[in-house]
């Protein structure tokens, strides 16, 4: 697993369910599925875990 | 040493000529042949010679984490600053290599926790056969070509992760003995019969190589260990040096304990191995026509992109900027936002919000928003 730098995560919703989350990933703005395996997804839940990261609820 | 002078060799039982050899030295075989290891599909490295470069690295690009020629990884982080390059000069038979250049050089010997890069990682399912982490675990050869502006022992590794998962080490050296010329190496690595290799879709090998590192990953040489080693004390550290320059092209891994000549595939071949991790659209001349939607919302343009070949896993979704892409409409539009809908490995549907207003229904379709530098790109990133 590769460290990154990710800012600004919030999910995004359709129809009420979450479906990706949205975030600023070593200064790209990338939609990430809720998908392990998906090395995005694992490192923003890695860095959820060790309290670096929040991601805000889908507006 | 001796030296035997035949035209034909037969079979013992019914003299049929199994193999024979004209005044050229042309040899011609007649009847089964059995390698001991495969004759095609050697080559578990993709885009070894460098050919694929999706996201354009053409021009030196500053890094401290980013992949390069496609399944190439270059990482810096250190004190120093560095650049990838997708290279033109290479050894005779290659066309591309993989650049990487100093620009601004760090002192390791204070820095253990310093590392500087490159590497490609394997997915699980390509290196199954190896039966690494069994006693059963195939020796390996790994070859390449070379180049550098400093001389002296450099140092790689295998493992079998990347970074802070990597649980097991194969540190190697090699020498480069003149500075900014190609030369061919070659390092044969016995299968590691412990620790825990994937042989699924997840990563499954490294195949690194040190431009330096502190002492924190620094390892013992030519054995498997536990732990992120992926240098040897004393190996050199191309970031100490302001402006030095590391070339690497041609690298092949294979089964066996042979070097073999580089498998060279098409390009269309490699490029679709390449297109499994990272897709992308845009990055050329004019504006690219990506996909037909339509608006599910007064302001959201809804595409669904079918995904060839598979990808690894459900991608994420990038773009070089949301203004670099529009839907076309009557009048001029830009891009606010581009989200992952719903997605697999074999289908994304992406949300694209723009500036225009619609009614739900409307029919859209995704553009790239020419800036005139060709820099509009859109991509999904399956990468490990």
């Amino acid at each position: 697993m590769i460290e990154m730098t990710i800012t600004n995560a919030q999910y995004n919703a359709t129809d009420g369910t979450n479906v990706s989350i949205d975030a600023t990933i070593d200064g790209v703005e990338m939609s990430v599925p809720l998908c392990e395996g998906n090395r995005h997804y694992d490192e923003i839940m890695r860095q959820v875990d060790a309290g670096t990261l929040t991601i805000a609820e889908a507006e | 040493m001796s030296k035997l002078k035949v035209t034909t060799i037969s079979d013992p039982d019914n003299d049929n000529t199994a193999l024979s050899i004209d005044s050229s030295g042309n040899v011609t075989v007649s009847q089964g042949f059995v390698p001991s290891t495969q004759l095609s599909h050697r080559n578990l490295i993709i885009n070894g010679a460098m050919q694929i470069d999706q996201r354009g690295t053409t021009t030196a690009t500053t890094i401290t984490g980013s992949f390069g020629n496609d399944r190439w990884f270059a990482r810096e982080s250190t004190g120093g600053t560095a650049q990838i390059q997708n290279s033109t000069d290479a050894p005779d038979g290659f066309t591309n290599s993989f650049k990487y250049i100093i620009t601004s050089s760090a002192d390791l010997s204070s820095d253990a926790g310093g590392l500087c890069y490159v590497d490609t990682p394997l997915e699980g399912n390509i290196i199954s056969n190896l039966a690494f982490g069994t006693s059963s675990a195939k020796t390996v050869t790994l070859s390449f070509w070379v180049k550098s502006s400093l001389t002296g022992t450099f140092a790689g590794a295998l493992g079998n992760e990347r970074y802070t998962s990597t649980t097991r080490s194969y540190v190697f050296n090699y020498d480069i003995s003149t500075a900014n010329t190609w030369e061919y190496k070659t390092i044969t690595i016995s299968g590691d019969t412990t620790g825990t290799w994937n042989t699924n879709s997840s990563i499954g090998m490294s195949v690194l190589f040190s431009l330096g590192s502190g002492s924190n990953y620094e390892g013992t040489l030519n054995t498997w260990q536990s732990g992120h080693k992926i240098a040897n004390s004393g190996a050199v550290r191309l970031i100490g040096t302001n402006s030095a320059t590391w070339q690497i092209t041609g690298v092949q891994l294979e089964v066996g304990s042979v070097a073999t000549p580089f498998e060279h595939r098409s390009y269309g071949e490699e490029l679709a191995r390449c297109k499994r991790y990272y897709q992308q659209w845009g990055g050329n001349t004019g504006s690219e026509r990506v996909m037909t939607g339509f608006y599910n919302s007064s302001n959201q343009l809804r595409i669904c992109l079918p995904l060839h070949p598979n990808m690894r896993t459900t991608p994420s979704i990038g773009v070089s900027a949301h203004s670099h892409w529009k839907v076309e409409v009557s009048g001029s539009s830009s891009n606010t936002a581009h989200s992952l809908d719903q997605a697999s490995p074999r289908v994304a549907s992406i949300n694209v919000t723009t500036n225009h207003t619609r009614s739900a229904g409307d029919c859209g379709q995704l553009i790239a928003n020419d800036d005139g530098t060709n820099n509009s790109r859109l991509y999904l990133d399956a990468e490990l």
